[in-house]
């Protein structure tokens, strides 16, 4: 029974560079929903990282550990959560957004946050207190001195955003469930596959499957590099 | 004595704390593996078949009932769309198929992967959506209902979900929409109409949360909505030949080989039980207490004695195949089943979508 697999990889080949434009646009519309997903994250999760790593106070330990056990969160979970919340009858329906794109962007956003804080936190940990100090003795404002300290550890806040992108990008269960896979709209990679695997269109699943390998690869290898410096 | 064999013990088991604990977790492994796999004496019988039957819960009664009548054999459902219950089928994950389209059906025949093809049941689609009815088909046909909500889509003011699943409902849903002159694959393009690619149940819930408009099979309707899931309300019900949604059941041909190892006896039993008196006077109770009405009309004598011979007409023009339910050259050792030959004039016959 190996002839439809042999098939099916052929034929995403062909579709692959046929530049078929169905595939091509679900590819894009994932990127830009992931993209937007971390850009939301990073900017609420350099803040909290920086406190977290920086400042020191009660229940610290707590909310670290919080974040640290969150990593994991079953993204099937989240999805739910975010289904009942702003399903029309839910809490946030009023605002329209359950089926949207922006629905999937805001879910992903959330799912990744704990993983950005996480490895921000211990980026920044990491980075010598003394030169928090001397930043400070050079007459800098606590934030002046939280963003010197964060540039120095940008090498650690670079390999969390990838971290993140790739949690974001590779993710079923919110996209699944707060996008609802329509076509043209909230279609993405990981959605699409599962659909087309179910709808008996394998090389379609394949040729998507293929690229999203691709993409996570390169990032996983981006990320592995940079760990490595 | 007793502290010794207390002091003994506490150091092993933190000497070799790793070893033991490594052992539990593979013996533990083992044990599920083999709880997994363990030869069993039941037959399993593998149904792949249509969400709706599923989500109504139907299967789950002939199940038990079917156990109760064979208890060497177990039923296992794959709940897929049509479409996809025809693949898995196909690819010879399947014994049989109990699925609701029968110019797919017809394919699986034609192409050797199925024989002793048999209507069971029948009911009817409907159009639901906002108990407003901002667009205004209630009481229209279906064409019209169609051609009504697409103008008002493409002004902006409706929205129409769509399966997309190549489920029987899907197919059907694009046949009314090329009887109404319009093509699925153009009409996905559009802001108006979105394509699910999902079960009835969540097609549902998502034409519910957008307050849009579906077509769905009347069964997955009130199984949504009694229980209070949608608010969505059935706008259009013709209960006649533009709607009518015939179920069959339809055997792997165990003569194809690449099928040769389905298990073709018991999915015979599974088809006789299904035409049973027994179960198609089931079928006529299912729901009513519930829903106060039959979910899944039994389709068997309605055909065979001519019940009500304006049904019994209009599933001859819609899911008959040349004038029979099975052609000649389709039935294999069908024992005491027996097909249903017509001479039928077509009025109707639905273009195949593809």
């Amino acid at each position: 029974m190996t002839g439809p697999i042999i098939d099916g990889i052929i034929k995403a080949f062909q579709l692959l560079f046929s530049l078929d434009p169905e595939v091509y646009s679900i590819v894009l519309r994932s990127l830009y929903i992931s993209g937007l997903a971390v850009v939301m994250a990073t900017l609420w999760s350099l803040p909290i990282a920086a406190i977290l790593g920086l400042k020191n106070f009660r229940g610290k330990r707590f909310l670290r550990g919080s974040f640290n056990a969150f990593i994991g969160f079953p993204t099937v979970v989240l999805g739910l959560l975010l289904f009942l919340l702003f399903s029309r009858s839910g809490p946030l329906g009023s605002f329209g957004l359950l089926f949207t794109p922006l629905m999937i962007s805001i879910g992903q956003a959330i799912l990744i946050t704990p993983i950005l804080v996480s490895f921000i936190t211990s980026a920044v940990e990491a980075i010598d207190l003394s030169l928090r100090d001397l930043a400070r003795t050079l007459g800098s404002t606590e934030i002046q001195a939280s963003i010197a300290i964060l540039r120095e550890a940008s090498g650690g806040v670079i390999l969390a955003i990838l971290a993140a992108f790739n949690r974001a990008f590779a993710e079923l269960g919110v996209a699944m469930m707060v996008g609802g896979n329509i076509y043209g709209r909230t279609r993405l990679l990981t959605t699409a596959i599962a659909l087309e695997t179910n709808r008996g269109d394998i090389p379609f699943s394949i040729a998507l499957g293929v690229i999203l390998l691709a993409i996570v690869y390169t990032l996983n290898i981006t990320i592995n590099y940079l760990r490595r410096r | 004595m007793r502290y010794v064999f207390t002091y003994i013990t506490v150091k092993c088991m933190k000497k070799y704390y790793g070893i033991i604990l490594i052992a539990i977790i593979i013996s533990a492994v083992g044990i599920a593996a083999w709880a997994l796999n363990a030869p069993q004496d039941k037959v399993i019988l593998t149904v792949s078949t249509t969400t709706s039957l599923y989500e109504t819960g139907l299967l789950d009664v002939l199940d038990t009932k079917f156990e109760e009548c064979y208890p060497n054999i177990n039923v296992t459902f794959i709940p897929q769309g049509t479409g996809l219950a025809i693949e898995t089928a196909k690819r010879g994950d399947a014994d049989m198929i109990l699925v609701h389209d029968a110019v797919r059906e017809e394919a699986f025949l034609a192409e050797g992967y199925g024989v002793n093809r048999k209507i069971v049941a029948y009911n009817y689609f409907v159009i639901v959506g906002p108990e407003d009815d901002p667009v205004g088909i209630e009481g229209l046909g279906p064409v019209e209902a169609l051609l009504k909500i697409k103008a008002a889509g493409e002004a902006g003011d409706a929205v129409w979900v769509s399966r997309g699943d190549d489920s029987g409902t899907h197919a059907m849903e694009k046949r009314l929409w090329i009887a109404g002159g319009g093509d699925a694959t153009e009409l996905r393009e559009t802001d108006w109409y979105w394509e699910r690619g999902s079960g009835m149940t969540a097609t549902l819930a998502m034409a519910n949360e957008k307050r849009g408009y579906t077509l769905c099979d009347k069964g997955s309707y009130l199984k949504n909505f009694v229980p209070g899931n949608i608010d969505l309300v059935v706008l259009v019900e013709t209960g006649s030949i533009d709607t009518l949604n015939v179920y069959s059941a339809i055997a792997c041909d165990p003569q194809n080989p690449d099928l040769s190892h389905v298990k073709f006896d018991e999915a015979m039993k599974f088809i006789n039980f299904l035409v049973s008196d027994e179960i198609q006077e089931l079928l006529a109770d299912f729901g009513v207490e519930e829903y106060g009405l039959t979910l899944f009309n039994p389709a068997v004598r309605v055909l065979a004695e001519s019940t009500d011979s304006t049904v019994a007409e209009w599933i001859k023009q819609t899911a008959f195949m040349d004038g029979t339910e099975c052609p000649t050259n389709k039935r294999y050792n069908a024992g005491d089943l027996s097909f249903l030959n017509v001479e039928i004039i077509p009025l109707l016959k639905w273009e195949t979508s593809d």
